[in-house]
């Protein structure tokens, strides 16, 4: 039986050296021999009609290549834009995208033409030299308004501005409802964010001429997806067509599809048989890069007089943009894990999805879940309120208790223990001492606040069994493991790493199963070229899925490794014992044979007849379900009543993701999570003009990304409860910081309004919106 | 049109004819190709594309090439010596100062000044001295954690350098 070893152990990131060094490969650091810059033109209207480009000025600009519209781009880009089918709607509209605009724009940063040019400062300058000649049109901006019959259209061939609307019934809803002594209504908002990673999009595409091959470099999380749909459109083979990502400066989801700008770029390579590189600058990147959230959800909750909770209805409306993004329907998800931690007689949800002249939203950090968190945190604790109970008590009395738990819409929850994390935050943030100071401080007329966030969520996408009838595709996972003849060891995943850490945790993970040094594994990840086909990185999935394919083909390794040990020994194969790596006959551990021995036997000859050489394996994993991680974090904070300011105080987090790989890289993605929910909470809001949909939030400064000073300690904590869903136990960590925080710190602000009669506060609680509550109270 | 610059940067003089509206960043990076420094704002909001100018911390992306003539420039590939990392880059690997790594090199330059007005700063004025720097990864927890364990070796080991070599196997440490 092997010992465990490196599993658990917090070993520094092997990604580390280079990138603290300056040798990273960002995409903006790709550059090829002869290689030209392409510039975007971009709409600068939401909505309008296109009546002619003039681009005679812009061609005869120093250094141009060549000036490209859509009538450009059409015979070279086969189809639109692909929209995954994330579940089955009532009424559904998918209009179709180009890459770029013919003759109407739908949102202000919608591409309608490309310079390129022998470097980027004369492609930028050329592109202010294309003469568009626009006809303005009505923007659609309020998502409520565009439901309304006769509403101005967000592009005109469209027959209304829904996008969807599907209905969720999750049991008697009525007779939930009847049961009830409160019934409590409350809207609740989830303002638009950028998710803003530092390195803005780009792409470099080097089409070869005459050969019809193509290699693109891009900062993606989904490199695989990339080729299907970008080499798809160009008529490019999978085989003839090399995405590479190498490293990747932080997606967050907003680098989860294709963009026009990887069609565009390929094409442009195409049309002017040269490389061609896009940077996309930051202006460009809040213009053009999906959004999160971006939602209105409308709540009625029924609940008994004891706190008992009875029924939940509620209906998301969704703001979409302009046109789906690839994933955008996935956000539905809010729907279906609206109920949280909690037992529910009924639940009955309905999302409709509203087009608006805005760029498209599409999955952030946490896609669906977050929302949900949000709208039951927020609930539960105004029912507290409503009947006068600890926000704990509520929350404890109606945890689910027993695993596996199938929730309303048929959903299986792996494992939990929900009142062991409570009760966990609780002691380390001495809940009582804190209550009783809180008392003292509101004496001397000061305003602190508690606000609890008790989060389940779903993650590991997906299992089959769960994607296929909505979406018609199996989100299984992918690895290759490759043993070299002296026995260093090669992994090849399908999934791309983008801060991560995956090629430390997945080493990790080899080191172990194989039994071989961790400096002897190597992890390749990012380059279609050499990997097996994947569904890439997002929804907290690499490790719980990928991972799990890791192991298979380890397995796969070991049990060949067993029989070239058989072979070896002269030994029957049921008698060949393996022990962290080493081979040999039961009840004889002195003559044992290292990996590395059977792996050069492997490539020599005298192999066991019928044996093919080599050792390695390939395999695909389809998970049996989700994984279900949880939490509770508690933050405490202080409001100034004077100006309206937060400070966080305290912020205590215990999570469990199941077992844990690197704790060191579990600790980091909480940090992150956490930071992005608190900002949403207190500071970020994509802001659009109401009448002409300009963008009010077009740099950093404006829309505001917190520094260091705005960000608070993080006191983390964690229980272990093993995922009986996977041989590694794992769940997943990347969003659960973010799905939990942002209410967290809501529920705390609300706490420390009370005594001037406020119920609820929306995001983001910025110290004008506070000031202005407060003020109004008091009047 | 072109001007002619030339300049010292990580100890190595060079002299090229740039146009005068390039900037420092897209020097370095395509010029000289030093690719280690980052842009991420084009607006001087980030702090991704931090470098030296006589030992003064600037956005190069809010500095014209020329003027950096006749300077001494130190980029994120003038830290490290001889294969041994400068104690600040040894303290954002230990602590787990980044994650993706693109605003990683912004972020070591600035503590690098920053260190350098204050060797002993409280957490206080590490928050200030890097207010000009965005991460969206760390929630800044670590790098807050690197600054100040960086300080504490540079302290303790005056100038001596007590990093280990670059690309030697990483141990396991305690939890």
């Amino acid at each position: 039986m092997a010992v465990t070893s490196m599993i658990g152990a917090r070993i520094q990131r092997r990604e580390d050296p280079k990138l603290i060094t300056g040798h990273g490969n960002f995409i903006d650091d790709v550059n090829l021999v002869n290689m030209a810059h392409m510039s975007v033109v971009r709409s600068p209207h939401a909505h309008a009609r296109i009546r002619s480009i003039d681009t005679s000025a812009a061609m005869a600009s120093k250094g141009v290549v060549a000036v490209l519209t859509a009538a450009d781009f059409k015979p070279v880009i086969g189809g639109p834009l692909p929209v995954t089918n994330s579940f089955v709607a009532d009424k559904k509209q998918v209009p179709e995208q180009f890459p770029i605009a013919a003759d109407e724009v739908a949102y202000a940063g919608e591409p309608v033409a490309v310079v390129v040019a022998d470097d980027r400062y004369l492609a930028d300058d050329a592109a202010q030299l294309v003469v568009v000649d626009y006809e303005p049109l009505p923007a659609v901006m309020d998502i409520e308004k565009a439901m309304e019959p006769g509403s101005p259209l967000v592009k005109s061939d469209r027959p209304d501005n829904i996008g969807w609307d599907a209905a969720f019934p999750g049991g008697d809803i009525d007779a939930a409802f009847a049961e009830a002594d409160v019934v409590l209504k409350q809207r609740i908002g989830q303002q638009r964010v950028f998710p803003t990673a530092m390195e803005t999009r780009g792409c470099v595409a080097d089409y070869i001429p005459y050969d019809n091959r193509c290699t693109l470099w891009t900062s993606t999380q989904v490199p695989h997806f990339i080729r299907l749909f970008v080499g798809g459109a160009l008529g490019v083979p999978e085989s003839q067509f090399r995405v590479v990502s190498h490293d990747v400066g932080g997606g967050f989801g907003a680098k989860l599809r294709p963009y026009p700008e990887e069609y565009l770029a390929t094409a442009a390579s195409k049309l002017t048989e040269r490389p061609v590189k896009w940077i996309e600058d930051r202006t460009e990147s809040l213009q053009a890069t999906t959004q999160g959230r971006g939602q209105i959800f409308d709540v009625e909750v029924a609940a008994k007089r004891d706190g008992t909770l009875l029924g939940l209805k509620f209906t998301q409306l969704l703001d979409i943009g302009a046109y789906h993004g690839v994933f955008s329907a996935f956000q539905v998800v809010a729907c279906l894990l609206g109920g949280g931690c909690y037992t529910w007689k009924a639940i009955n949800a309905r999302s409709i999805g509203v087009f608006t002249n805005r760029m498209s939203t599409d999955p952030y950090r946490g896609a669906g879940r977050p929302e949900a968190t949000h709208l039951v945190e927020r609930i539960v604790d105004l029912v507290a309120l409503e009947l006068g109970m600890e926000p704990a008590e509520v929350r404890r009395k109606n945890f689910i208790t027993s695993f596996p738990h199938t929730n309303n819409f048929g959903l299986v929850y792996d494992s939990g223990e929900y009142a062991k994390s409570l009760d966990r935050a609780m002691a380390n943030i001495d809940y009582p001492a804190l209550r009783k100071r809180q008392e003292e401080l509101r004496a001397q007329g000061r305003y602190t606040g508690i606000g609890f966030s008790t989060y389940v969520e779903i993650c590991g996408l997906g299992p089959s069994s769960a994607t296929a009838p909505a979406a018609g595709i199996a989100l299984v996972e992918s690895s290759m493991v490759r043993v070299h003849p002296t026995g260093s060891v090669t992994v090849s995943v399908g999934t791309h790493s983008h801060g991560q850490g995956h090629e430390t945790t997945f080493a990790q993970i080899v080191a172990d199963t194989l039994g071989v040094p961790y400096d002897s594994v190597e992890i390749r990840h990012g380059d279609t070229g050499d990997t097996p086909f994947g569904y890439g990185t997002y929804g907290s999935r690499s490790l719980a899925v990928g991972g799990m394919a890791i192991m298979a083909s380890c397995h796969k390794v070991v049990e060949k490794a067993k029989k070239l040990a058989a072979h070896a020994f002269e030994a029957s194969e049921e008698d060949i014992v393996v022990d962290q790596g080493r081979y040999f006959v039961r009840g004889n551990p002195s003559e044992a044979k290292a990996l590395a021995e059977l792996a050069f036997a492997s490539y020599g000859a005298g192999l066991p007849e019928g044996m093919e050489h080599g050792l390695e394996a390939v395999s695909y994993f389809d998970p049996p379900n989700f994984v279900w991680p949880f939490g509770c974090h508690i933050c405490a904070v202080e409001v100034d009543p004077e100006t309206g300011g937060v400070s966080i105080d305290r912020y205590v987090a215990v999570d469990d993701c199941g077992n844990v790989i690197n704790p060191m890289v579990v600790d980091g993605q909480l940090h992150g999570g956490i930071a992005q929910g608190i900002s949403q909470a207190l500071f970020e809001e994509v802001l659009y003009d109401d009448e002409t949909g300009q963008m009010l939030t077009g740099t950093m400064l404006d829309y505001f990304i917190p520094t260091m000073a705005e960000m608070p300690h993080f006191e983390l904590d964690r229980t272990v409860t093993p995922s009986p869903t996977n041989e590694l136990g794992v769940k997943g960590i990347g969003e659960a910081g973010t799905i939990a925080s942002s209410i967290a710190v809501i529920n705390a602000i609300t706490d420390a309004l009370t005594p001037f009669g406020i119920k609820h506060v929306e995001m983001p609680a910025r110290p004008d919106r506070l000031w202005s509550m407060i003020k109004e109270a008091r009047a | 049109m072109t001007q002619s610059v030339a300049m010292t940067i990580n100890g190595r003089r060079r002299e090229d004819h740039v146009e005068p509206r390039l900037l420092l960043v897209h020097y370095l990076r395509e010029v000289a190709g030093l690719t280690g420094t980052h842009i991420a704002c084009d607006t001087s909001q980030c702090g991704a594309c931090t470098v030296l100018i006589d030992g003064e911390a600037v956005k190069s992306c809010s500095v014209f090439t020329v003027q950096a003539d006749g300077r001494q420039v130190t980029t994120i590939e003038g830290l490290a010596e001889d294969g041994v990392l400068h104690p600040i880059q040894q303290a954002f690997w230990n602590e787990h100062g980044l994650q993706c790594g693109f605003c990683t090199p912004g972020f070591i330059m600035a503590a690098a000044y920053l260190l350098r007005q204050n060797p002993s700063p409280t957490d206080e004025e590490i928050e200030r001295g890097l207010e000009g720097n965005l991460c969206r990864c760390t929630g800044y927890e670590n790098i807050r954690k690197a600054v100040r364990s960086a300080s504490q070796a540079m302290n303790r080991a005056g100038a001596e350098p007590t990093a280990q070599l670059v690309g030697s196997a990483a141990a396991p440490v305690e939890d």
